[in-house]
């Protein structure tokens, strides 16, 4: 293993600021929370490289975690999304400014 | 040999993360989605973290990205008219990405990161892991398990329909 810590981190750091880029940016509601899985996975990948570098299981552990909390969010995220078009008809963010004025 | 493997799945996690955001479809914005996390899981893999990188595919490519199509061949949302993105937006978010970037790199030409190697000894077995996630981390365990729960019981008010609801309408 030749490759540093410095490496995995910018990695990660590069991936959390193309997620980032793209929630504030998109304008379809189903591509920004793709966008969040990204920042999601980006803040994984920092912890998994840690918990290698130090030796220990714990930010596997995290991880582990992460992975089950991300499922349920998904879950969660995309009925109110189809809750929304079934309301509102749309899933463009800005079409949905009814708390506008 | 490994730093190339590693820079190969870097590219291949940070192209297709880019493919997501500028993807105008939606559909392939979800499968460069997909493409990106096996790209995450080969990371995992060069970090021995085997264990991660199948449950990453399972989890995400299996029931996460599987979601996303589901939802986007339900909902079936009509490809915008004019730019996927406002130029407002765009500038805000350059300048944010850019102020990140410019952090990211003065830490690391001015902070003080370890460059100690990675350690010798690292076990990060099923059996680890389980005991692990049946001992120290019990408590989470069980919350985790409830989160699911709750989450599952979420999801069915969610898509149910109300008929008072659908009055109010």
């Amino acid at each position: 293993m030749t490759v540093g810590l410095n490496e995995f981190i910018i990695l990660s750091a590069l991936l959390f600021a193309v997620g980032f880029f793209g929630v504030l940016v998109r304008k379809n509601t189903l591509v920004i929370y793709m966008c969040l899985e990204l920042m999601l996975v980006a803040s994984t990948v920092a912890l998994v490289a840690f918990s290698r570098f130090n030796g220990t299981l714990d930010g596997n552990v995290f991880v582990f975690f992460i992975l089950t909390v991300a499922a349920a969010e998904v879950a969660v995220g995309l009925a109110i999304i189809v809750a929304l078009f079934r309301k509102r008809g749309t899933v463009q963010v800005d079409e949905l400014n009814s708390l506008k004025n | 040999m490994a730093n190339l493997i590693f820079h190969l799945f870097a590219a291949l996690t940070l192209g297709s993360a880019l493919a997501v955001v500028l993807c105008k479809d939606t559909v392939n914005a979800a499968l460069a989605l997909l493409l990106s996390l096996v790209g995450v899981a080969g990371v995992f893999v060069l970090l021995d973290a085997y264990l991660l990188a199948v449950l990453l595919i399972l989890v995400y490519a299996g029931a996460v990205v599987a979601l996303f199509l589901f939802i986007v061949m339900l909902l079936n949302p009509r490809t915008a008219t004019s730019r996927p993105y406002k130029k407002i937006s765009a500038v805000a978010g350059t300048f944010a990405v850019g102020l990140l970037s410019l952090g990211v790199w003065s830490l690391v030409t001015h902070g003080q990161f370890s460059t100690a190697p990675a350690a010798e000894v690292f076990q990060a077995g099923l059996k680890d892991y389980g005991a692990k996630l049946f001992t120290t981390y019990l408590l989470p365990v069980e919350v985790v398990g409830f989160l699911l729960l709750v989450a599952m019981l979420g999801v069915i008010v969610l898509s149910k329909k109300f008929e008072e609801q659908e009055e109010l309408k």
